[in-house]
């Protein structure tokens, strides 16, 4: 092989060929470059249209809203950041945050590698593995109403399944939600039932991506299913890693229907807010007590939180696999 | 009606997700339920009154009275649109976002308790009955249930449907396990007042041991601060001028440390009302008496099941008076039809309103004349034993004194008694809960 070979062509010049026929008349031009240029912003529009209402503009209505003291039915008076300043201030708040972030490490970070391990499990050549892949992505479909409604039974403090094994191992009744560990690990417990397996999925899926001969190749050089699997699987998923990543920060930053069902369906998340999450602090400011200001005004910040977070994880997650 | 404690489990769920955008909402949502736009077709003088309540089941139990009017009336046809079974979570903040938006509202809207003390502190959202004579009704309700429909400028705002009263529920077979008398007029005696009460209770826990006296702290604390308050110059938590005075009120302390001295003693069985423990316990014994409004017999009734039936009795509580919740129904000034609708609530909360309603859903009415029409006064309640529920809920109500609701009632009733949840429960020591019940009030009032 060498350069020269292709050189010629290079300076081959495209042959004089007829010129195609004379450009179309103005209205015609027109519709010409519409259809090429502006018909693909016209068929993506309706999502972005749909976003700006439901997305942007709410978005930007809270954050004006989080500058009042924004009574409803009542007085709006602009008081700027004062509602920031007194939220970063308010122990509640950040009781709920704690709340938020130790039920999100508790629940995710179990959960996580169990859904990757399960998907490696799958990934190889089982009997009846479809049925398998299915069920496990079967307490996704389940209402997390249900749930939450079960399993706050299976908790129960006096007539609970977990505390009657308890029971039966000498060990005293628990009263899952009156501390901080027992009412995060209840919660995480239903938030894993339910997510481990969509997460396995889709780690399953994005193994099935990784071409096999790389693991032949590894096997002839001696390397044994665990080193394959943490040198060549995990660093291949890491780009699903870092999307489950993100999207379990959401989801877990948002946690509210499984601790909301937990507490009996209020607000404060236990008598002392032992397992008030950020979510339900908001919903108890905004539509127990109609501060909307205020709760507009935690809206923000956590979604700031989100932000940071996401970030935190995303610098995490890039360098995993990276040490091995 | 009597929503304002009793949340539904499933109820909270759906409202996060109203998080992040509520705060967007207009106020021209759900338009089915705005108020006669439409009727210009209509001739001249036919005229559609819109009546909002809230609640499951029965709800307002109005269908009957509704009927009975519309087919009395021709030209003013009332239009009933119960709007949901939510109220803290969805009707409050629903109305007062079309209160707030000038539209959207009935001609009639109905308020449980919890908010009245807010939409008295908003008098130019409602209708002045007086202006219609509505306040020559006056006589036709207890003070205490009347009072509350004035605002804070004076004005009769809001007239009372049912009223919850209080009794006493307890389980007969456990009473009985415990050597303590069935008969609800004995079992009525053994506790004229709270001290008795309290007795009683040490006498059945030295007997039975796998079963609370009581529920958990709430009843009990309504209950005797609804007492306590009346001897206070009807206050709860705020005086007149919506000062908050829940560390200097002496009914409210009294009330906390009656709650102490039941839990400290180990006579409740630590639960929370309206949890699933809650239910659970009412349907296995887990505990033998309940401060009881009128409206509890349907929930005792309903979460029992039939196989308890007659083991629940109904006697008097301690101390003979009390209330837990009540509705009242209201004009806002945004009807375009405001001398109308002050007719037909006239008529809903009147007499026969009352009495239909009863008869539909067993509201207990609030109205005096209705409480002593014979559909009420010789109710019985097979459930409990045949109990005579008309007269035991009238005794309760007729010797309560005015209350005061303040503007931010709701918010600091829900904040304190949740202190008082977790020390009974145990996630707060006693010997902290009174300052941080204080404290938890001062928070809320904000």
């Amino acid at each position: 092989m060498s350069l020269s070979v292709d050189a010629g062509s290079r300076t081959r010049t495209v042959p004089p060929g007829p010129r195609r026929h004379a450009r179309p008349p103005g209205g015609r031009r027109l519709l010409s470059w519409l259809d090429l240029r502006a018909a693909p912003y016209f068929f993506v529009s309706p999502y972005f249209i749909l976003f700006a209402i439901f997305g942007i503009f709410p978005l930007i209505f809270t954050a004006w809203v989080s500058l009042h003291d924004w009574q409803l039915a009542g007085d709006k008076t602009f008081i700027g950041m004062e509602n920031y300043t007194e939220l970063l201030a308010d122990d509640k708040f950040w009781n709920a945050v704690l709340n938020t972030v130790g039920i999100f490490v508790i629940a995710t970070v179990p959960q996580l590698l169990l859904a990757l391990l399960l998907a490696n499990a799958l990934n190889k050549k089982l009997r009846g593995r479809l049925v398998l892949r299915l069920s496990i992505l079967a307490p996704l479909i389940t209402s997390v109403v249900a749930v939450a409604v079960v399993f706050t039974q299976l908790y129960g403090r006096d007539y609970g399944l977990i505390n009657w094994v308890l029971g039966g191992l000498g060990i005293e009744p628990i009263h899952w939600q009156n501390a901080k560990w027992s009412s995060w690990v209840a919660i995480a417990t239903m938030v894993d039932w339910r997510w481990t397996g969509y997460n396995a999925i889709i780690y399953l899926a994005a193994m099935q991506t990784i071409p096999k001969d790389l693991y032949e190749a590894a096997a002839i050089d001696g390397a044994s299913p665990r080193r394959q699997f943490w040198g060549i699987t995990v660093p291949l998923l890491k780009p699903t890693i870092i999307f489950t990543v993100i999207v379990s920060t959401i989801g877990g930053f948002t946690l509210f229907a499984e601790p909301v069902m937990f507490g009996a369906g209020l607000m404060t998340g236990g008598t002392t807010g032992q397992f008030q999450t950020v979510a339900m602090f908001i919903v108890k400011e905004g539509f127990r007590d109609f501060q909307y200001g205020y709760a507009a005004a935690a809206a923000w910040i956590l979604f700031l939180l989100i932000m940071i977070t996401a970030l935190i994880n995303f610098a995490i997650v890039r360098g995993l696999g990276r040490s091995r | 009606m009597m929503n304002n404690t009793r949340r539904g489990v499933l109820a909270a769920v759906a409202a996060g997700s109203l998080v992040f955008t509520a705060a967007a909402c207009g106020g021209d949502e759900a338009p089915a339920a705005a108020p006669s736009a439409g009727g210009s077709a209509a001739p001249a003088e036919k005229i559609e009154i819109t009546l909002n309540t809230f609640g499951g089941g029965e709800n307002f139990a109005y269908d009957d009275a509704v009927a009975q009017w519309n087919a009395a009336n021709p030209n003013v046809q009332v239009k009933y649109v119960n709007l949901t079974d939510r109220f803290e979570d969805t009707y409050l903040p629903q109305v007062l976002q079309w209160l707030e938006a000038g539209s959207g509202a009935g001609d009639i809207i109905a308020m449980d308790e919890g908010a009245m003390g807010l939409m008295a502190a908003r008098p130019q959202y409602f209708a002045d009955l007086g202006q219609y004579g509505l306040d020559s009704r006056k006589a036709d309700f207890p003070a205490f249930k009347y009072d509350v429909g004035v605002n804070t400028e004076g004005k009769l705002f809001a007239l009372g449907t049912d009223i919850g009263g209080m009794a006493m529920c307890y389980r007969t077979d456990l009473f009985e396990k415990a050597g303590l008398p069935t008969n609800r007029d004995e079992v009525s005696k053994l506790w004229p007042t709270w001290n008795d009460y309290l007795e009683v209770g040490k006498q059945f826990k030295g007997k039975v041991k796998d079963a609370g006296f009581v529920d958990g702290a709430n009843t009990v604390y309504n209950s005797v601060l609804a007492q306590e308050a009346g001897k206070n110059g009807g206050l709860y938590y705020f005086d007149k001028s919506q000062a908050l005075v829940v560390d200097k009120n002496p009914g409210v302390k009294a009330a906390f440390d009656y709650v102490q001295s039941l839990s400290s003693a180990g006579l409740t069985a630590k639960l929370r009302s309206w949890s699933e423990e809650w239910n659970t316990a009412m349907q296995k014994g887990g505990f033998a008496t309940m401060g009881c409004p009128s409206w509890m017999l349907g929930v005792i009734s309903g979460t029992s099941g039939e196989g308890n039936a007659k083991k629940w009795d109904v006697a008097a509580v301690p101390g003979g008076s009390g209330n837990w919740g009540g509705s009242w129904l209201m004009v806002p000034s945004q009807s375009k039809h405001p001398k109308e609708a002050a007719d037909v609530l006239n008529f809903l909360t009147g007499k026969d309103g009352q009495v239909a309603a009863f008869k539909e859903g067993g509201n207990f009415p609030s109205s005096v004349p209705a409480q002593q029409d014979p559909t009420v006064a010789e109710a019985k309640n097979p459930y409990f034993n045949d109990a005579p529920s008309g007269p035991i809920f009238a005794a309760s109500v007729a010797q309560l004194a005015p209350v005061f609701f303040g503007e931010k009632h709701a918010q600091v009733k829900a904040a304190v008694e949740e202190v008082l949840v977790g020390a009974d429960q145990g996630s707060v020591k006693w010997d902290e809960a009174w300052t941080r019940f204080v404290e938890e009030g001062v928070k809320a009032a904000g």
